[in-house]
């Protein structure tokens, strides 16, 4: 099937893949050929294209994707790809969200913070 | 003397061609930065065509549109206005074009009784209201000439707080639309509330053939995608802005560049008139000096001498000049 992987600055990504691994608000989601048509929300966290040349792992934070017609369209505005994520950033990123956590539980954007900076470690290890 | 003049005259064309060369290499790098501005528009439009197909295939399964940015108010009494200007001057009527338009349209909303809130984009833009005395609600600065998404992404949250707060009841997004190379055009569009029929929320979109799963519910993916359109939108327009900013600089600057060719051209002109003088008025001094000393005697002799001693002074002056 055909991916795009759209952000709002450029299309990132766009070939064959035979499955894409993704995760929606309500969890993990697999595309395989011929997925039925589908529209989802997609939450903080890892994205897998099996591209012809090997698997792309990417960080995605937050954004949508569509599948119709044997094409999924990954929108984000803010994916990045295993090679372009800085650890140590992600690193020191974590401590700053965890320490906005301990002071203050209900924090929704350190929470946030604090995921996607969990989601780049994750992602910067697969490489 | 008129040798003072002359002087003047070789420093201010001198001054005129270190001018000349600045607006040259700034009218160049205008002209390269449009084309990189221009492939930016380019490179942005796959995303909000994305946006805009899911948006109308939402609507088509039944996500309904009453999602605050889709609600228009009864009664508008204040109306926001966002003006994208640039950074920097020097780039002919680019600012003053827009910041008019939007100046006027505050205007007419007065006259109506509307207020108005102002959301700014560029230096040039915030200079220009808080001189003139208005409110200024939000400024932002520092990337007309090249905008970043997150750029965009900041504008539009503090758009949609002031819309969503219901503090004002519409949203208007003043800039300057890149038609081609050689014709800009300033625009005022509705910006918020989101009109349906754009976006194809009204449920006449294609719905690419229906049977959509949703994973949430269609009416949260639609209240997570509809604030990405409107910051998608108003990259667009960052990005329109910054093309045209960059077309008006290099057509100003050209002009500049193009006068101080003609400047030069009649300075060198009136220098060497004033040169020529000055030689005159030496020539004639000398002559009738010489003039002077031949009525004293009638010695030949000391006639060969003048003769002699004024054709010297005379390749002195010429070389002299010369060097000069």
């Amino acid at each position: 099937m055909q991916v795009e992987l759209v952000s709002p600055e450029a299309v990132l990504f766009s070939g064959e893949c035979s499955q894409v691994v993704t995760r929606t608000v309500d969890g993990d989601i697999a595309f395989l050929d011929n997925h039925a048509p589908f529209i989802g929300a997609l939450d903080i966290g890892q994205t897998q294209l099996w591209a012809t040349d090997g698997v792309i792992s990417l960080a995605i934070n937050g954004g949508f994707v569509e599948v119709s017609g044997n094409a999924v369209t990954i929108l984000s505005d803010g994916a990045m790809a295993a090679q372009e994520v800085d650890p140590s950033e992600a690193e020191s990123d974590l401590a700053i969200a965890e320490e906005a956590l301990a002071s203050d539980a209900d924090d929704q954007d350190a929470a946030n913070a604090k995921k996607w900076a969990e989601t780049r470690l994750r992602v910067a290890a697969t490489v | 003397m008129a040798g003072g003049q002359e002087r003047i005259l070789r420093r201010r064309i001198s001054s005129i061609e270190a001018t000349k060369k600045i607006t040259r290499a700034m009218e160049l790098i205008a002209a390269s930065r449009i084309v990189k501005a221009q492939s930016r528009v380019q490179a942005a439009k796959p995303y909000s065509e994305k946006v805009t197909d899911v948006i109308a295939n939402l609507a088509g399964g039944g996500a309904g549109v009453d999602h605050p940015l889709l609600t228009p108010a009864d009664e508008v009494t204040r109306v926001a206005y966002v003006a994208i200007a640039a950074d920097r001057g020097l780039c002919g009527g680019y600012n003053n074009n827009v910041l008019r338009a939007v100046e006027r349209a505050i205007a007419a909303d007065q006259s109506l009784d509307r207020q108005y809130a102002l959301v700014l984009s560029g230096k040039k833009a915030a200079s220009y209201f808080s001189f003139r005395g208005y409110e200024v609600h939000a400024a932002y600065e520092g990337f007309s000439d090249q905008p970043n998404y997150s750029d965009a992404k900041a504008i539009a949250e503090s758009v949609a707080d002031l819309f969503e707060s219901g503090e004002v009841q519409q949203v208007r997004l003043a800039y300057t639309r890149f038609l081609s190379m050689g014709s800009q055009e300033v625009t005022i569009d509705q910006f918020m509330p989101l009109e349906a029929s754009e976006i194809g929320a009204d449920g006449d979109g294609d719905t690419g053939g229906g049977g959509y799963e949703f994973e949430p519910e269609p009416a949260e993916i639609l209240s997570r995608l509809l604030p990405r359109y409107a910051e998608a939108r108003l990259y667009a327009a960052l990005l329109e802005g910054s093309a045209s900013e960059h077309a008006a600089r290099q057509r100003a600057m050209k002009a500049a560049t193009d006068n101080a060719e003609d400047l030069k051209t009649n300075l060198t002109r009136i220098m060497n008139r004033a040169r020529q003088d000055a030689i005159t008025t030496e020539i004639m001094e000398i002559v009738s000096g010489a003039e002077a000393m031949n009525d004293d005697g009638d010695d030949g002799g000391l006639d060969e001498a003048i003769t002699q001693s004024l054709e010297g002074s005379l390749a002195a002056l010429v070389s002299d000049r010369n060097d000069a």
